[in-house]
């Protein structure tokens, strides 16, 4: 492993080693580009994942304290964790489901699709759609993605079968076990799926695709990466030309320490992503960097989530096997007559007992929960992911009060829900009742969304830079050498679970950040 | 494969008490998960932070908030030893929990009266922290322990016996099985 110097000033930085980090690591690397990764958690390994789901989720969390505001349901059910995302290396990927959608053409085009939205803040995607597409192609083959490329679908589980008789009782046509980063065969020199369904505490035998054992290995294996774990940036600094030349950070001791760079890329997942922008203000950047318009830590979008459980009469165990495999598409549409704008999926889902009271009911206690509880052995679940409505005042802020353990403002998030919002989540509600229904239900509950666990567009790429923070390669407009690499750039959230299209934008970013420093543009 | 203690908070003897402050026993009932571990059918937990009183009432208070007859004390009894931990750590939860149960104390013994006086008197603090900071905390740690994995039929971790891909993961026969085009062939 080469350790860079500290004042080694053709080093790229990149900031957090999930999904969107782990990826452009490994792509910059192989390419000869030396890479220092900051990574603010610990290093675990499929031996050292816990298999108590409590224990686990203490050990992969990221716990550093968030404030928030707004209507939304998260504020009442889950006041001190408004988001769930990892702190560990491989970031999120650590912890989740796998699904791999796409986002659909006309998806990249909300302005002009859904026309004028009173409350909302929508701009189209500046990247043309069939240039997205060839890199989801890409991202699918690395990731090995389950009905793409000729790879075979994961087998039917309990919950699926549940699912898909409703699902086809109901008169839906495209219902599958979705398109998963899970070995349905050995491939990637890692194990098929043993249908554990312990994915979101880590999977033992690595069939899950996690940047933890693909990308990262990989990239060291290059010879060019510097990882450094327990690294938490607290500050970007710039020069003279308004370019940026290092990054402050606490090390694993909790000493400062100033890594220069030529580069920085800034993948800490949706909200500490523009908390660093924030905190990054100086004299001459007076709003935090790359927000000349005011748009950093805006239009921040989680997907219009909740759960629907159906309890039955004979024995699901939907805690048996891969978590989100099953998947109804024909939602994914976008249908004026329904009532609102923009498509959803419906999921399969499952919890463990101890997550599901904490997550899938959280308000519930009396006679009726615990009868709900008791017969979780019978209920099969789902879970609704469909277009969130950005709002320009829906937000990521610096706390003006409260301070983490080294002293910077906390996060403070800010959502109100959009009637859009409401609208969808009750009509996927209705069809997820009716599909439970369809499968024989004698008892149908909706849960809640969970704490947002896809965090989107808090720095948002736009064709005009009023409108946003970055151009379609992640690149700030303010700042050429400073990128956003993870799902903070995109312009709105679709309906598709953000993973695979963070990776697309990680491996497109990668080409162009190679072609402009060849062109010494950066 | 080394096999995490599903419940640290009552297995750990590794922190012992430095004063203790209350006691709550009773017995495990015959077929507890627990009698396969413990050298004994009798147990107590020591507190270090609550009085046995407070133990008690707090004891009660879960019962009520998550009521299932066929779960025995000695679960509810773990998320009482569970939530005395976190109080002997913060001092602002030890006087929360402390004045919370003392209130529900107010009209004789909170654990001595019937469900639908237990019930009513939660109602009544149901928006307060204290209240809330109880429910989570039960939600936690009581569907965390085996007794109550067992009531609700929940194997947990099989990791160790090879996933649930040959132990169960598709036995559902009450349904037909997706068309292979839609789902995907098992690889044996
Ligand atoms: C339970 C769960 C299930 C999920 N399931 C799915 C799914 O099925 N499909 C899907 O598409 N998505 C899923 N997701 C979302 C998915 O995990 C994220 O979309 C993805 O991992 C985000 O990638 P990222 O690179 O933005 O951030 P992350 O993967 O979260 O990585 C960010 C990393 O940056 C580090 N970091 C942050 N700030 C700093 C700093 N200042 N200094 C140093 N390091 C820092 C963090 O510690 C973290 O490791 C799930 C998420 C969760 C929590
Ligand atoms: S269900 Fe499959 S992917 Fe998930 S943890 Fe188990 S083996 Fe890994």
């Amino acid at each position: 492993m080469p350790t860079f110097a500290f004042d080694d000033d053709a080093v790229t930085v990149i900031i957090g080693s999930g999904a969107g980090g782990g990826t452009l690591a490994h792509e910059l690397t192989r390419r000869g580009i030396k890479v220092v990764l900051l990574e603010a958690g610990k290093r675990e390994a499929p031996e050292t994942f816990s298999q108590s789901p409590n224990e686990a989720f203490g050990m992969l969390t990221w716990l550093d304290p968030r404030s928030q505001s707004g209507d939304w349901s998260v504020a009442r059910d889950f006041p001190t964790l408004p988001v769930w995302h990892c702190k560990t290396v491989g970031g999120s990927t650590v912890h989740w489901t796998a699904a791999s959608l796409r986002l659909h053409e006309w998806e990249l085009k909300p302005a002009t699709t859904f026309g004028r939205m009173a409350g909302s803040s929508y701009v189209d995607w500046p990247i043309p759609y069939k240039e997205l597409l060839d890199y989801y192609r890409l991202a699918e083959k690395r990731m090995y993605v389950t009905r793409r490329n000729g790879i075979p679908g994961l087998p039917a589980s309990n919950n699926f079968k549940v699912f898909y008789q409703g699902a086809k009782k109901l008169g839906y046509r495209k219902v599958h076990t979705n398109y998963m980063a899970i070995n349905s065969r050995p491939q990637d020199e890692r194990s098929i799926c043993l249908q554990q369904g312990f994915c979101v505490q880590g999977c033992k035998v690595a069939a899950k695709w996690s940047t933890l054992y693909t990308e990262i290995p990989r990239a060291e294996a290059t010879g060019k990466l510097d990882l450094r774990v327990g690294a938490q940036a607290t500050r970007i600094e710039h020069g003279k030309d308004g370019r940026v030349t290092a990054v402050l950070y606490r090390d694993a001791e909790g000493r400062e320490q100033r890594q220069k760079a030529r580069l920085v890329c800034v993948a800490g997942n949706g909200i500490e992503t523009p908390r660093l922008l924030l905190l990054s203000d100086s004299a001459r950047f007076p709003d935090g960097l790359a927000n000349a318009s005011g748009n950093v830590g805006r239009h921040y979008t989680r997907h219009t989530m909740g759960f629907v459980w159906g309890v039955f009469d004979h024995p699901v165990h939907m805690y048996r096997g891969a978590v989100l495999a099953g998947l109804v598409e024909d939602e994914t549409v976008h249908d004026a007559r329904r009532g609102f704008a923009g498509g959803y999926h419906l999921e399969l889902c499952a919890l463990d007992l101890p997550s599901f009271p904490q997550v899938g009911m959280p308000y519930g206690w009396g006679r009726d929960f615990a009868r709900t509880i008791e017969s979780y052995a019978n209920m099969a679940g789902m879970l609704i992911v469909g277009e969130d409505v950005p709002r320009a005042d829906n937000r990521i802020t610096l706390d003006p009060v409260r301070r983490d353990r080294w002293g910077l403002p906390i996060p403070h998030l800010h959502v109100d829900e959009h009637d859009n919002n409401l609208a969808m989540r009750h009509h996927a509600q209705e069809r997820g009742n009716m599909l439970y229904e369809a499968a024989g239900a004698k008892q149908v509950l909706f849960g809640p969304p969970p704490p947002a666990t896809h965090n989107m567009g808090s720095c948002r790429m736009s064709a005009d830079r009023r409108d946003g923070v970055c151009n379609s390669h992640g690149q700030t407009h303010d700042i050429p050498n400073l990128f956003i690499s993870d799902g903070s750039q995109f312009t709105s959230s679709g309906s598709a679970n953000p993973t695979l299209t963070i990776v697309a934008l990680a491996l497109r970013q990668a080409e162009y950040i190679a072609k402009q420093m060849t062109a010494r543009a950066i | 494969m080394e096999q995490p203690s599903p419940l640290p908070w009552l297995i750990d003897r590794r922190r012992f008490l430095q004063n203790v402050t209350g006691v709550i026993t009773g017995v495990l009932v015959a077929g507890s998960p627990l009698a396969l571990l413990a050298p004994s059918r009798s147990w107590a937990i020591e507190l270090g932070s609550l009085s046995s009183d407070e133990g008690t009432t707090l004891m009660a208070m879960l019962r009520s908030l998550a009521p299932h007859d066929h779960l025995e004390d000695a679960a509810y009894a773990m998320v009482v030893k569970g939530i005395d931990r976190k109080a002997g750590q913060d001092q602002a939860l030890r006087t929360m929990l402390k004045d919370g149960l003392s209130q529900l104390n107010a009209d004789g013994p909170f654990a001595g009266q019937d469900e639908d006086r237990r019930v009513a008197l939660l109602r009544r603090i149901e928006a307060t922290p204290f209240f809330q900071s109880v429910r989570v905390d039960n939600l936690m740690m009581l569907y965390d322990t085996p007794q109550a994995a067992a009531l609700c039929g929940y194997e947990g971790e099989v990791f160790s016996k090879g996933g649930y891909l040959y132990r169960g993961f598709n036995d559902l026969k009450w349904l037909p099985d997706p068309p292979l085009a839609d789902a995907g062939p098992l690889d044996l």
